[in-house]
């Protein structure tokens, strides 16, 4: 009782000084987070079975010239000192040197990253309207034969691993219908155009397991939407069904949706290893992937350090959002 | 069975009724199965006529309502029956004409003003909508918004328009809602529980103000209520629903006074009323309960539960019968009904207790202050109270004046400010539960107001009386299964309730497990929050009697807390008004309702319906009740009260509690001579 009180006692501080201190709180969370990141990432190559001067080395090299690698590297210096010098590195854009490739970590990270981006967003636009379409066109159909199918669907989509969903779709649009090409690069100098065209394919194994998530969600929040009081309230007012769904409905019921898409934004940066492979995509995924299998410690921890803060981006972004959209919030600094 | 239909306020039938609802039958689809929920239900409202509909839960109010205004949930559908509004079928509706129906003929107010607004638009743009769906442009539609909010006595319109609902208190939202009904003077304003989410002050405003535009605008009303005493005071006639049919119909006053259905006889007798308390009557209550939904019982739908019943009841259906000229029962024996037997004894065994000096829970000083986002909000301040054995001690105020606290803080479920001392039989107890020992936990026990949330889900009756009785009591084995039994049968239950769980218990039912809780461990003092607030009258009377009935044999000390002041009354030795956190009057029972009374306590006895409809002049209190992170300087009810000295003693001077009669205090600068008295004559025994 008391706490209906008070939530609803201070008449919101107008949104200024509260709104900006939740703002400045939830971005230092999110710096804290990064910074917990980098360490158990460090940690982790650490503990990682395998010495890198071997790996790299291999087999026949002698002791000697292992501890040399290793030195030459910076590898025997004490924990905190090599923790240290990588991330003020880092913070200089300096990544570190691959094993593998004996060159900058960044040479190899940024085009990668830049072309898992593009594979991302062809992605991400196609699958974002689709869903939530499918979601409200469910949920103002709930319970119904439309609303059935497109849920099974998209639950059934969602459970389809990428490397099955992405050679069905290379058998039949590549191979049998031959309507797109069965592999993500284009040539050499391509226009943009050109190389959407080649995104397409590999976009659609990662629309498939967003499609279901996306889209139960829309439905979830839209069915609680039609289903509340204000939209009784508007109904009977005798507005139309189009500004009652619109209006009424649809401002309420995406909030949850877009938290979660901006979230899964996240997921479709860091889950490409897979599709990456199957077409052949030199994304981050793929470089993630060459890196573990040769110990390359740098490019996996810049790599994986990557990702994350894409993720820690993508739940500040969809926080900050759901914070602005809501006046509850918006007006009253949350907590 | 259209037999109502010939029947209005006045004699003979009419033509221009606003709604005629005609032998409607509504069904639910549960599981692929028809659940008949509205059978034969038959009534019509005249032109500015106000019609009350009234009964328990699951009597179908609230589908009736639904079904007027076609908004049934999607698994639900008229069966048979008409519903005519403005002469024009309702049922056979287009949608376009349902949509100008909407807009034009018919608006509705419902139970939760908070929810009934949309959170994410600001309350102007919600009310503008009514006036553009009626073809007004976006910037006129905004200054009749303002118009609109004026026509409902809201101050300041140009704050609350520009507002979201979350910042407007409950009676602000209330206020706008029924902005947007009467916006476009429908000519039928359903009113479907206004003011059962408000508080006492709040809802007697929310009440005079549908008053007072039915007067201007002469709507015709259908006002839905559980409370007999607002439809008496809101309605000309009124119809008494039971389980799916209307039961009785008839002017208001005179189906009160007078009944002629049993059920409504029954409805009447379970409320405590003109000043009833516990030494003088038992309620009666009704026994049995409400058929499931969808079950159809050959005979009387009442049959099971009324103590007149006789072989023709249980086999035969009664008719709508009329009775004199404007009244209707369906019953066989409505000439009986006055004299229905009661289903509970009326005698009390109240074993008077020889006054103890010794109370059993003290209270000194006791404040608690929370600290929300650096500002100090004070939730009780310097509250000091005794209990003594074997009394009930009522609490009262409305949502925010630190009841819900207090009863935390006795039990130590929230720590007090330092200085605050709790004692229990005489020895101060550590603030916070966890630090108490097992005896001071036994000694203090709590009800709840929401039993299923304050049940464990998972486990059984018998789990959850046995472990209080194993961890409070110290049995075990035959000991603790004979005292099991005993303790259930005591609140009335069998031991057939034992292997069940929660979910497949009634609501009173599962508020008699909580009973039984509480008392498995002998307590001294249990503190019952509004243990009969979620609980329909019926049920709530047996509670009552149960508590009444435990009290005088286990001589156990209740503090008792309720918004319900009929209740209040039945059930308290004294009580103790609370206001902001603040001790407002603490005295006996009669002499805190006899008066001179605290003008809070004045007002907030003044709104209180009564069920004879006896209007007392209600004392009118201005504004909300302030927010108490921001206090009122000097005496904090200054704000609102209209007995405030002129000299301005009243705004700069916080007042001392002062002994005004034996044993009686008030927080007030006013000399008693020129504080209220709202004497009513006590009931005589």
């Amino acid at each position: 009782m008391l706490w209906a009180t008070l939530a609803e006692a201070p008449e919101g501080p107008g949104g200024g000084p509260a709104l900006k201190t939740y703002l400045l709180k939830r971005i230092g969370l999110a710096v804290l987070t990064a910074v917990l990141l980098s360490i158990i990432i460090f940690l982790a190559g650490q503990v990682l079975p395998g010495n890198p001067g071997r790996a790299v080395l291999g087999h026949t090299a002698s002791q000697a010239a292992v501890a040399a690698f290793n030195r030459k590297l910076g590898l025997d210096r004490p924990l905190a000192v090599q923790y240290w010098s990588w991330l003020t590195g880092l913070l200089h854009g300096n990544l570190g040197i691959s094993y593998q490739y004996q060159a900058p970590v960044s040479q190899f990270l940024w085009p990668a990253a830049l072309k898992s981006l593009k594979l991302a967003a062809v992605a991400f636009v196609i699958v974002v309207p689709l869903s939530i379409l499918g979601g409200v066109i469910a949920a103002l159909n709930r319970g119904r034969a439309v609303d059935r199918i497109i849920s099974t669907t998209g639950l059934s989509l969602s459970t389809l691993p990428e490397f099955v969903s992405g050679i069905v779709l290379i058998v039949v649009f590549a191979i049998e219908l031959k309507v797109l090409p069965s592999t993500a690069n284009p040539p050499q100098g391509a226009g943009l155009l050109t190389q959407l065209h080649y995104l397409i394919l590999p976009a659609f194994p990662l629309v498939f397991v967003l499609f279901g998530y996306i889209a139960r969600m829309t439905r979830a929040g839209t069915v609680e939407a039609l289903e509340s009081d204000y939209v009784r309230t508007a109904t009977l007012k005798g507005l139309s069904r189009r500004t009652v769904i619109f209006r009424h409905t649809l401002r309420n019921s995406l909030l949850p949706t877009i938290t979660v898409i901006a979230t899964q934004t996240g997921y479709l940066i860091g889950g490409l290893v897979v599709t990456e492979t199957l077409f052949n995509y030199p994304g981050l995924g793929r470089l993630i992937f060459s890196a573990a299998q040769f110990k390359d410690f740098p490019m996996l921890e810049a790599g994986i350090l990557v990702i994350g803060v894409v993720y820690l981006v993508a739940t500040l972004v969809a926080d900050v959002i759901a914070t602005l959209l809501n006046p509850r919030v918006r007006l009253q600094g949350a907590d | 069975m259209t037999l109502a239909a010939s029947i209005t306020s006045e004699a003979g039938r009419r033509e221009d009724e606003v709604l005629r609802v005609r032998d409607l039958d509504v069904a639910y689809r549960v599981r692929g199965v028809d659940r008949l929920t509205l059978r034969g239900v038959d009534f019509e409202i005249g032109p500015h006529e106000s019609f009350g509909l009234v009964g328990e839960s699951g009597c179908g109010k609230s589908t009736t309502v639904q079904a007027i205004t076609r908004y049934l949930p999607r698994n639900g559908r008229v069966v048979r029956g008409s519903i005519e509004i403005g002469g024009q079928d309702l049922m056979g509706m287009r949608p376009e004409a349902l949509r100008q129906l909407r807009a034009r003929t018919v608006s509705v107010v419902y139970q939760e003003p908070g929810r009934a607004l949309n959170p994410s638009i600001r309350v102007g743009r919600q009310v503008a909508e009514v006036f553009e769906v009626s073809g007004v442009g976006r910037g006129e539609a905004l200054e009749r918004a303002e118009q609109a909010l004026r026509t409902v006595q809201i101050a300041d319109p140009g704050r609350v328009l520009g507002a979201y609902p979350h910042q407007l208190s409950g009676g602000m939202l209330q206020r706008v809602v029924i902005a947007m009904a009467i916006a476009v003077e429908p000519s039928l304003l359903v009113l479907d529980e206004p003011t059962t989410a408000l508080d006492a002050t709040v809802e007697a405003e929310v009440l005079e103000l549908i008053s007072g535009l039915r007067e201007q605008f002469s709507t015709a009303v259908l006002f839905i209520s559980h409370n007999l005493a607002v439809i008496a005071k809101m309605c000309d006639r009124v119809g008494v629903m039971y389980a799916g049919e209307i039961v009785e119909t008839g002017p208001a006053r005179a189906v009160f006074e007078a009944p002629h259905h049993p059920y409504t006889v029954g409805l009447l007798r379970c409320v405590p009323r003109r000043g009833q308390r516990k030494d003088h009557a038992r309620l009666d209550t009704i026994p049995g309960f409400l058929p499931s939904p969808g079950e159809v019982p050959t005979g009387c739908i009442f049959a099971a539960r009324c103590t007149l019943a006789d072989d023709r009841c249980r086999s035969e259906s009664p008719a709508m019968e009329l009775i004199g000229e404007t009244r209707t029962a369906r019953c066989f024996k409505s000439a009986e009904a006055p004299n229905l037997p009661r289903a509970e004894p009326e005698e009390m065994a109240l074993r008077s207790a020889p006054p103890s000096p010794e109370p059993v829970m003290r209270l000194e000083h006791v404040s608690k202050t929370y600290h929300v986002r650096g500002t100090a909000v004070r939730a009780l301040v310097d509250v000091g109270l005794e209990l003594f054995p074997g009394e009930t001690l009522g609490v009262v105020g409305e949502s925010g004046c630190g009841k819900t606290t207090l009863a935390r803080v006795m039990l130590g479920l929230t720590a007090p400010d330092t200085g605050s001392v709790v004692e229990l039989g005489g020895r101060a107890v550590p603030p916070v539960a966890t630090s108490r020992s097992r005896e001071d936990l036994r000694l203090l026990q709590i009800v709840f107001q929401n039993p299923d949330s304050a049940l464990n889900r998972r486990h059984s009756v018998r789990h959850i009386v046995s472990r209080t009785l194993s961890k409070l009591a110290g049995l075990s084995g035959a000991a603790l299964e004979d005292r099991l039994l005993e303790i259930v049968r005591s609140v009335r239950m069998e031991p057939r309730h034992l292997p069940m769980r929660p979910v497949q218990l009634s609501g009173g039912l599962k508020q008699r497990v909580a009973i039984a809780r509480a008392f498995a461990g002998e307590p001294a003092v249990l503190v019952c929050d509004e243990p009969t607030s979620a609980l329909d009258v019926s049920v709530q009377a047996a509670i009552l009697n149960l508590l009444v009935d435990l009290q005088s044999r286990e001589r156990v000390s209740y503090v008792f807390i309720s918004h319900d002041l009929g209740v209040v009354r039945y059930l308290s030795d004294r009580i103790v008004v609370l206001y902001l956190g603040r001790v407002m009057e603490y005295g006996p029972a009669e002499s805190v309702f006899a008066g001179p009374h605290h003008p809070y306590t004045e007002a907030l006895l003044s709104a209180v319906p009564t069920l004879d409809g006896t209007g007392r002049e209600r004392i009118r209190l201005a504004g909300d009740i302030p927010s108490p992170a921001n206090p009122p300087s000097g005496c904090v009810f200054h704000t609102r009260c209209p007995r405030r000295l002129a000299d301005g003693t009243c705004d700069t001077v916080e007042p001392p509690l002062r002994e005004v009669q034996p044993g009686k205090v008030l927080r007030c600068h006013l000399p008693l001579e020129q504080l209220g008295r709202l004497e009513e004559a006590p009931v005589s025994a």
